[in-house]
């Protein structure tokens, strides 16, 4: 566990569940995607953009893969590119939609069983700490006597 | 001289901005949120600081992935509201302190801290939200804001204890400055929440409630949490909780706190809203201000489960 953590990307970076870290390398790998959802602040690159979305799309050197991921609003698809969720959220908003509509859809979830998480108060961090914790089926108990005393306590 | 005599700390929720905008205040799922703000209105009206320091960060509005400055010191006379994807917010152009920002800027950059100077930026609900909430809806924002924005969307971001050592470089800079002006510090963003990916909507109760507690009373010990636990507990957006630490690191290492409100969920978020005051010295600002001024009853929304508590002085 303490072997030293491989130049550039902290091996912890990767263990967390469901999460995604936009960190200096895949601020790079997203790059022209993030620019592209920069573009849409622009009333007048919104509308070339609903006029034809494909065509669009070309105007930006970014990767297939990342241009297929935005026509079919494949959120997870677009942030595991290299997306990151406040550039994106400049296409929701083109779109209409809100942050809580497109979380949503991120965690699979029906719009009306997110909203009954968050009014019950959200998801619960137990559990949810580390990839290791979700694989053996350990609850964060174990983990929170292996883990000092940090920013939490009060279980 | 001028002084910094409290810092107001605040989520910035967007879905807090659109239903000001919108007009849904006092829908049933909104108005417990708005009615945990009664106190605070009504405190910074009684307040009237001269100049707010507002540190937020942007979301990708003003800065894209061309320039992402670490600390950015908004120096303008004006600051438009940003076009975040459908439309500018309805809310009235910020208007700067360009001396005092100035000022600020020569002392903090030979204070070791290398901010970076912008003379042109359009401000986000990062911004906006926070002094919609304190402010309400006026034609005009009651006083200067000086906009601090803190690079926190691309990691890493600065360390808690980098930006709490700012918060007493940006105290010593408006110390020195020869104008008697009231400043009041705004730390914005989180708490706990999680905007992207499966794990989206977490909230992590106690770990908010432990922030809140330390900041006022050890603010150092939060200083040492390493961003990555912060994502893990917290949420992988939660790190906007460092710009918390600039605003305390400006005040005295002894505050006072005069109000806190803690509510779950705004849209995916935890909100969290602490005000603290520099204990008054004899003729101080805020006493000066507050003498006659707010009353010392917190309106406490009888919805608000964690917190709406307040420390008599």
């Amino acid at each position: 566990m303490s072997k030293a953590p491989p130049p550039g990307r902290p091996e912890e970076f990767d263990d967390i569940p469901g999460t995604t870290l936009f960190d200096m390398q895949r601020s790079r790998q997203g790059y022209h995607l993030n620019m592209f959802c920069m573009a849409l602040m622009k009333p007048e690159n919104r509308a070339e953009f609903k006029a034809n979305e494909a065509a669009y799309l070309m105007k930006f050197p970014m990767t297939q893969e990342q241009r297929d991921a935005v026509l079919k609003r494949d959120w997870n698809r677009m942030i595991e590119l290299g997306g990151n969720i406040y550039f994106l959220s400049k296409l929701f908003s083109s779109d209409g939609l809100s942050f809580q509509h497109v979380a949503a859809l991120m965690t699979g979830s029906t719009q009306e069983q997110y909203a009954q998480m968050m009014i019950a108060g959200g998801r619960s961090v137990e559990g949810n700490r580390s990839k290791s914790d979700a694989r053996s089926g350990r609850g964060a108990a174990a983990r929170k006597t292996a883990r000092k005393p940090g920013g939490k306590r009060r279980g | 001289m001028a002084r910094i005599v409290a810092s107001v700390n605040v989520s910035h929720v967007p879905a807090i901005g659109a239903a000001i905008d919108l007009g849904k205040t006092q829908q049933p799922y909104w108005a417990p949120v708005f009615k945990g703000f009664d106190f605070s209105r009504k405190w910074i009206a009684d307040l009237k600081p001269d100049v707010i320091i507002l540190v937020y960060n942007d979301h990708g509005s003003a800065f894209s992935l061309e320039i992402i400055p670490t600390f950015a010191l908004g120096c303008a006379a004006e600051f438009p509201p940003a076009d975040e994807g459908w439309g500018p917010r309805p809310v009235p152009v910020v208007k700067g302190h360009p001396e005092l920002a100035s000022h600020i800027g020569q002392s903090v950059i030979l204070d070791e801290f290398d901010l970076t100077i912008v003379n042109k930026m359009d401000v986000d609900h990062g911004l906006t939200v926070p002094l919609s909430l304190m402010f309400g809806q006026p034609r005009e924002w009651p006083c200067r804001i000086i906009p601090l924005p803190v690079n926190v969307v691309q990691y890493p971001p600065p360390t808690g204890n980098r930006c709490f050592q700012l918060g007493k470089a940006l105290r010593k800079a408006v110390e020195s400055y020869h104008e008697d002006l009231r400043v009041v510090i705004f730390g914005t963003g989180g708490m706990s929440h999680q905007l992207q990916g499966p794990r989206a909507g977490l909230i992590n109760r106690s770990f908010d409630s432990n922030f809140l507690d330390k900041l006022v009373t050890d603010p150092v010990a939060l200083t040492r949490i390493p961003f990555l636990e912060y994502v893990r507990e917290a949420g992988s957006e939660a790190i906007e909780l460092v710009m918390w630490l600039i605003a305390r690191g400006a005040l005295d290492a002894k505050v006072r706190e005069v109000y806190r409100f803690y509510h779950v969920p705004t849209s995916n978020t935890a909100l969290g809203h602490i005000i603290l005051e520099n204990l008054p010295k004899s003729g101080g600002a805020a006493r000066k201000a507050r003498a006659g001024g707010a009353k010392s009853r917190a309106a406490r929304a009888p919805k608000a489960r964690a917190a709406g508590k307040r420390r008599a002085a």
